[in-house]
């Protein structure tokens, strides 16, 4: 995302102008830090988007950092275990706000191939954090994970944060995206 | 050298006549049946035998068989191979699946360690000798073995539902 992406208003030459909330909004769609975690067979076709090919880096999301207090995504590619839902819920629970999280895979979304007779998987890692992005595929491609990071981003382009609660532009209610914190 | 399955068999039936039950070739890999209280003693043998030498354990595995006669069975199946000479074996024993109780070959294959563990967590087969014998797979406090064929699967597991 480049800076011709922020809405502006014209204004003298070398000047620009905007809200803070549009500036706000901007920078955080332009630096998303993914949590670097993978459960299962999905978090391959995750790290293929984080390789050069598809390369993450250019939608401004592919700073995978290796602790949960630095990143502001938590992309659950894979298969969610009872064993490891208290682990996941506990990096959830360290990640600093505001937190975003795509459930990727049909597994993380609904158990996927487990949904029936898999007697040790979560039936969707919304049943313990709430989940921003469903990206269904058994594995998703990597141009499917780019697009729910733009739809993840197009949701942060509607935080609004210091004028949430007031009516946003195009319709749509102000704070959308912030409704997990409820 | 490779021996044959048969001649594998011949020399096992020689040594232990009591506890060695007998071959089965006639679906799909062979096998031999060993009394549970023995494979201790045959798998040291067959490890430790001039010409057999099999030197690696590549899988200790269960299966359960409600339907075998008396009141139904759980086989623990080993899975040796022989590096230097080059063949397998695949080694049965044959256990009550009321009170699966088998010896650890963790003495003589240390690689049995985590995969009895297995066999312990998915089928309830209690392994008497070993070092550790906890679930590896599942949660500490499941309950129930998954891999037997009336388990029951459950409702709810730390307050998620599992339906
Ligand atoms: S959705 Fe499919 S590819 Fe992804 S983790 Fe589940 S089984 Fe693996």
């Amino acid at each position: 995302m480049g800076p011709q992406n922020l809405p502006v208003q014209p204004a003298a030459p070398g000047v620009l102008l905007t809200t803070l909330d549009e500036a706000l909004d901007w920078a955080r769609r332009g630096s998303i830090w993914p949590m670097t975690f993978g459960l299962a067979c999905c978090a391959i076709e995750m790290m293929c988007a984080g390789a050069p090919h598809f390369d993450l880096d250019r939608y401004g999301a592919g700073a995978f950092r290796p602790s949960p207090r630095q990143a502001d995504l938590m992309i659950v590619a894979g298969t969610v275990t009872f064993k490891m839902a208290p682990v996941i819920k506990r990096l959830y629970e360290q990640v600093p706000d505001p937190k975003w999280v795509i459930a990727m895979g049909a597994c993380a979304c609904r158990g996927g191939p487990y949904y029936r007779h898999g007697y040790h998987v979560v039936k969707g890692v919304d049943r313990i954090v709430p989940v921003d992005v469903y990206l269904p595929g058994c594995p998703p491609r990597p141009e499917a994970l780019l697009d729910a990071v733009m739809a993840l981003q197009a949701k942060m382009d509607r935080m609004k944060t210091f004028s949430a609660g007031k009516p946003g532009p195009a319709g749509e209610p102000a704070g959308a995206g912030k409704e997990k914190e409820a | 050298m490779a021996m044959e399955f048969p001649v594998i068999a011949k020399l096992l039936e020689g040594r232990f006549p009591e506890a060695v039950k007998g071959a089965v070739t006639d679906k799909g890999d062979p096998w031999i049946e060993a009394a549970a209280d023995s494979v201790p003693e045959v798998l040291e043998f067959l490890k430790e035998e001039e010409g057999l030498k099999f030197d690696l354990l590549l899988m200790v595995t269960g299966v359960d068989r409600p339907d075998a006669e008396g009141g139904g069975s759980i086989e623990v199946v080993y899975h040796l191979l022989s590096t230097t000479e080059g063949h397998e074996l695949v080694l049965k024993a044959v256990l009550p699946r009321e009170n699966p109780v088998c010896p650890s070959a963790v003495p003589i294959y240390p690689a049995a360690l985590w995969h009895e563990r297995e066999t312990f967590d998915l089928l309830g087969v209690e392994f008497t000798g070993h070092p550790d014998l906890r679930r590896i797979l599942c949660p500490e406090d499941w309950v129930g073995h998954p891999l037997r064929k009336d388990y029951e699967y459950p409702e709810e597991y730390g307050g998620i539902s599992a339906k």
